[in-house]
């Protein structure tokens, strides 16, 4: 396949009012965004905010119902294959196949890009090492931790050296060690400059992760900005947790105003958002508040989301 | 085309694994069935003047052995048109990791469908050598009954895989088996001529594509397919017609299910 000549600009993927619709029901409402060349950008929000279908329209499998859409360069409508070809995809759910071994798993990857087999095989070799899976190369997938199967999915996305590697939710369900352990990989490649979109519900994971994201809640999109950024728009420096012992937490309605700067009043806790953390604890203290814990910390992008829904990340 | 060969590429890397046991119950599937129906219940029919008589002045052996090559077509194709398309759609959603690569829906349809045909014929090429081995075969024609079985067999695996797309769980597979194949393996002329049923239902049997599969299969192997050339091409029209319907009704389901994710 001939190499189609690079994008004019830098965006490597463009999106202008792009909408996915199901029937009657709506994913995806008209959304913008642009993800320039060697930039790691993050799709954040809740369970069907419509992360993983705008995903799997950037992955053109997914038919756009309206608005535009180009990736690197090209339309999905009629180069889907083509743009298929240049891009690796790691999904929300496994799809190995555990009929074969781990090693196999990633050379038939590379057949289906058309490369050769002795090309398939030195890619894969190498990928089993960078993502630490060489010495069980010809074992099969299915007795593999979740984690090693999440780095084995990498891999493969990997396989026929991709501009741009979208991950869904790629430690979704994985303890804390085999997280780390994939976000050091993903940042490695981050370094080399390949291109990574994600998407989260975990706030750790976009501010580790990426550059820039956009803030998605109810199929649109309503905040876009790098992690600090967000941050300081959204919301405080600091943010005062307390916990209060069951039975009082429901009577402080109303005791709380003028704590903080702003107060979320939380079915199990306490947000007091505040520059200075401390302050605010003396102050409740000086009104008389006894709570069971007090916690203070730096802002992150789940207080961001509630400021800017209402509700909390994960639910 | 060429992209659809490395669908093809995956389903024999898959089947590597259990080649060997394939082969043997490949082999020992006719053995079994030619020895226990054709000769040990052959002995039987045999005996009987009425029944030689409505077989033609043939052994039940040669009857059986050809219906049964069509039958065992059927059977195996309905298998593989089931469970593995559940598999790469359901299971282990293979189907939507390659629909993420170049290769597209239409290419995971003809790549399957060209597996299956591959297992069939390897299928029927080892039935015929058996049935050759008990002297079942009368004419050198048998040869042409393995393509005859092949495409018996792909015009039951093309619009079963179409179907299997639509399901999500393997529940009606069991209906497919019980309400489908199951009777048609009994009543399309595979065990008894269909010219013994009561003449109301015999029309039903021409609906089977088995029995047209069997009558092709049988024809071959006798050698008696000159005798009637017009309605052997009958056969292998209605045949080919159900094969490409069924090819097309498993482009819409199967893209249908991966585009849906």
């Amino acid at each position: 396949m001939p190499n189609e000549p690079a994008p004019t600009d830098a965006a490597l993927i463009r999106a202008r009012g792009l909408t996915k619709r199901f029937g009657a029901f709506t994913a995806v409402d008209s959304i913008d965004f642009s993800v320039a060349q060697g930039e790691s950008f993050g799709f954040l929000g809740p369970n069907g905010a419509g992360k993983t279908s705008t995903m799997r329209m950037i992955g053109c499998v997914s038919p756009v119902t309206e608005g535009e859409l180009e990736v690197l360069g090209q339309d999905p409508r009629v180069d889907g294959p083509r743009i298929r070809s240049r891009i690796g995809v790691v999904p929300q759910q496994d799809t190995l196949d555990t009929e074969l071994t781990v090693r196999e798993n990633l050379v038939i990857y590379g057949r289906y890009f058309g490369m050769s087999r002795a090309e398939c095989g030195r890619r894969a070799d190498e990928l089993l090492e960078f993502t630490q899976l060489t010495e069980r190369a010809n074992e099969p997938v299915e007795p593999l931790s979740g984690g090693m199967k999440r780095r084995l999915t990498i891999a493969r996305a990997l396989i026929n050296e991709p501009d741009l590697l979208l991950l869904d939710e790629p430690t979704t369900g994985l303890d804390p060690q085999a997280r780390h352990l994939l976000w050091d990989r993903l940042y490695r490649l981050k370094q080399r400059g390949v291109t990574l979109v994600l998407t989260t519900h975990y706030m750790d994971e976009a501010e580790q992760l990426c550059d820039r994201l956009v803030v998605m809640d109810k199929a649109k999109i309503v905040a876009e900005g790098s992690p600090r950024e967000l941050i300081e728009r959204y919301s405080t420096k600091e943010v005062t947790e307390l916990r209060f012992p069951v039975g009082v937490q429901e009577t402080l309605n109303g005791h709380l105003e003028g704590l903080a700067e702003r107060v979320e009043l939380l079915p199990d806790r306490v947000l007091l958002y505040t520059d200075d953390g401390e302050a605010a604890v003396a102050a409740a203290h000086k009104r008389g508040l006894r709570p069971e814990t007090v916690l203070v910390r730096r802002s992150s992008l789940e207080d961001v989301f509630l400021r800017l829904t209402g509700r909390s990340l994960i639910e | 085309m060429a992209v659809m060969t490395r669908v093809v590429e995956l389903r024999a890397m898959q089947y590597r694994r259990t080649f060997r046991a394939s082969i043997i119950s490949s082999f020992l599937n006719p053995v079994l069935f030619l020895l226990a129906m054709g000769v040990g219940l052959g002995t039987y029919v045999d005996r009987s003047g009425t029944a030689t008589q409505a077989l033609g002045g043939l052994t039940y052996l040669q009857f059986l052995a050809p219906g049964l090559l069509a039958a065992t077509a059927m059977q195996s194709a309905a298998f593989e048109a089931t469970f593995p398309i559940m598999a790469g759609l359901t299971w282990q959603r293979v189907f939507h990791a390659m629909y993420a690569t170049p290769i597209s829906p239409r290419d995971i349809v003809l790549g399957n469908l060209t597996w299956i045909t591959i297992r069939l014929t390897m299928i029927a090429t080892i039935f015929t050598i058996v049935m050759s081995l008990f002297g079942a075969a009368a004419s050198p024609l048998i040869i042409l009954g393995i393509p005859a079985a092949v495409l018996t067999g792909m015009a039951f695996a093309t619009p079963i895989a179409a179907f299997s797309a639509t399901q999500r769980t393997p529940e009606k597979f069991n209906a497919v088996f019980r309400f489908g194949i199951t009777p048609l393996f009994l009543f399309s002329g595979t065990f008894f001529p269909i010219s013994n049923l009561p003449v109301a239902i015999q029309p039903i049997a021409w609906l089977s594509p088995l029995w047209h599969g069997v009558e092709l299969s049988r024809a071959l192997a006798l050698g008696t397919i000159g005798q009637a050339p017009g309605l052997a091409v009958a056969h292998v029209a209605v045949l080919v017609a159900i094969v490409v319907a069924g090819t097309f009704w498993a482009f819409r389901t199967i893209e249908a299910r991966l585009v849906r994710g």
